[in-house]
């Protein structure tokens, strides 16, 4: 048995050699965008080398190709790995498991459902399985030499992208940083969420989240929604102020180490998940814990 | 023009949902069923862009059990023009739902096909994508913005990094994000008036071997028990002394 991991951007390769050290597998890399790691132990490595994601019809055509053979067909859970692994598995006709958190076995599955409130072990059968993870459940290895690296083109596709996405901001990215601080709708409109949250996130050398509420208000960016429907994040610190603590918010977060909620309600259903609880007005509390850190 | 939109009954997203006591499956007892909440905003969007082309007809489809008929009245009501009910026990998987959708295509011809992202029960994301692979068509996921272009679509799409702009020719599967419409809220005449919409029942084309099996439902390991702070300067000593910020 072997995988071949698709690695969209250049950090879900650690990601995916720690999925493959837990299945007890080697594993071959297919990197779509920017300069593939060499150190993450895969066989072989084939890089596009592309600067944003294509569409998926045509990035699926070509990874078909290569995936021949393998018995599991992996990615770092992502709305890319979403968009483009599923429409893989339905032309491999194979099945398909989203956002594994454990492996009981080559082909037993453990993954969140309802929105976390639940958890599903599901088998899968025939060959190949197709498969988005979290990495959080899976232990980074050390560095490792890796192959050398082969090109690998994409064949075209039906969609024509007019404006690309680009990342904003210099902060690091969410769904790697491992200090998030997060806000909910109390921050008001985009220069508050952007000097409060955004103000202790660089603080703290961290990333900003949000919850649906902020970004349908557009207090921030939809890029940084946080939970069942947003991004899945798993930082050694968690900072949620002004956030009531709905199932999808929290669905997004239980990975992590720490979570401290600023919330100035004190029965807010925040304070029954996070490990330290502050009852106070965030708009006082952010500004001194920022004054405490001499920043 | 004909716009397909598939739609799930799914448990109430703002209910507590607990494993069966044996962990075959949900408990559903004493729990609301709603249509997936991105199924709804498919069928909002489909309404709103016949809105400014009238020649659009849309088409809502249900795979399951005879429930499923209340979501698909709400549609109705929402102003879908006729339904289809798949009615069926057998337990498909997301494999086994995109081949019975593309069986519906083939009979309905949609110029494309408009469904929720993901459901909001087992948080799968996969079946439009899989239907799209079945139909060989192009897919644009994740849309917050959809206009009718000629022959083609423009839409934006929530990606890891931002929006994306994209030209999509038809036939092609979009999939719905939250930000792409606030669904209205259906009155009462709405919903009377849909009673008289034509909802045809049939059953699957074919019944296949699911590949995925749920083997357990159970609840997650509860996080330890936290406690709260007093002040910002116990919190910050507390973050020190547990070594998530620099001491
Ligand atoms: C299908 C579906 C998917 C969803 N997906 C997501 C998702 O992915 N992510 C997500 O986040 N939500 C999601 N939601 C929405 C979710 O249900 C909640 O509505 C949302 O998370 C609430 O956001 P909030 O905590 O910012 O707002 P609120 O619930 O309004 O909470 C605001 C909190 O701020 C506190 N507060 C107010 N002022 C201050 C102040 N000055 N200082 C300190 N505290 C203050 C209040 O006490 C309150 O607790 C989804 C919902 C549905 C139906």
């Amino acid at each position: 048995m072997s995988i071949v991991g698709i690695a969209f951007t250049p950090a879900d390769a650690t990601g995916i050699q720690a999925f493959a050290a837990a299945l007890g597998m080697p594993f071959r890399l297919v990197q779509i965008t920017g300069d593939p790691n060499t150190s993450c132990g895969a066989q072989q490595i084939l890089s596009a080398g592309l600067e944003d994601i294509p569409p998926a019809d045509g990035l699926v055509s070509s990874l078909e190709g290569v995936v021949q053979g393998a018995s599991h067909i992996v990615a770092v859970s992502s709305m890319a790995s979403k968009d483009v692994m599923a429409r893989l598995a339905g032309v491999l006709d194979c099945a398909m498991v989203t956002d594994v958190v454990s492996a009981d076995s080559p082909s037993t599955f453990k993954r969140p459902i309802v929105a976390g409130t639940l958890v599903e072990t599901v088998e899968a059968s025939g060959a190949p399985i197709v498969l988005t993870f979290r990495p959080a459940g899976f232990t980074k290895r050390p560095p490792e030499r890796a192959s050398e690296v082969e090109s690998f083109s994409i064949s075209p596709s039906k969609v024509r992208v007019t404006q690309a996405a680009h990342k904003s901001g210099g902060r690091p990215d969410l769904t790697q940083a491992s200090v998030v601080v997060s806000g909910g709708r109390p921050l008001k409109d985009r220069e508050t969420f952007e000097s409060v949250i955004g103000g202790l996130a660089d603080t703290l050398g961290g990333a900003a989240g949000a919850t649906r509420a902020a970004v349908d208000s557009g207090i921030a960016p939809n890029e940084l929604q946080v939970g069942q429907t947003g991004k899945i994040v798993a930082p050694d610190l968690y900072i949620a102020a002004g956030i009531s603590g709905s199932t999808q918010h929290m669905a997004g977060i239980k990975d992590s180490k720490c979570i401290v909620a600023i919330n100035k309600d004190p029965d807010a259903p925040i304070f029954e998940v996070a490990d330290l609880g502050l009852v106070a007005d965030l708009f006082e509390a952010i500004p001194a814990i920022r004054n405490l850190l001499g920043k | 023009m004909r716009i397909l939109i598939p739609v799930k009954r799914v448990v109430d997203p703002f209910s507590k949902v607990r494993p069966l006591p044996d962990g075959s499956g949900i408990d559903t007892t004493g729990i609301k069923f709603e249509i997936n909440p991105f199924d709804e905003i498919a069928v909002e969007e489909a309404v709103r862009l016949r809105e400014k082309n009238p020649d659009i007809e849309i088409v809502v489809v249900s795979i399951g059990s005879g429930d499923c008929e209340e979501q698909l009245r709400k549609a109705l009501a929402m102003g879908a023009d006729r339904a289809i009910l798949v009615e069926t026990t057998h337990l498909f998987d997301s494999l086994g739902i995109a081949k019975e959708l593309k069986a519906i295509v083939d009979t309905e011809q949609p110029s494309f096909v408009l469904m929720g992202k993901q459901a909001t029960d087992y948080d799968c994301n996969q079946v439009a994508q899989m239907l799209a692979a079945k139909l060989g068509w192009p897919q644009a996921c994740f849309a917050s913005a959809i206009s009718i272009n000629g022959q083609a679509l423009t839409v934006n799409r929530e990606t890891d990094l931002g929006v994306e702009s994209v030209e999509i020719p038809m036939p092609c599967v979009i999939t719905t994000d939250l930000r792409l419409n606030e669904p209205r809220f259906v009155a009462l005449p709405g919903i009377i008036k849909a009673r008289s919409k034509p909802l045809d029942r049939i059953p699957p084309s074919a019944t296949p071997a699911p590949v995925t099996r749920t083997v357990k439902i159970e609840s997650p390991g509860a996080r330890p028990p936290g406690r709260k702070v007093a002040s910002v300067e116990e919190l910050v000593s507390e973050l020190k002394s547990r070594g998530v910020l620099p001491a």
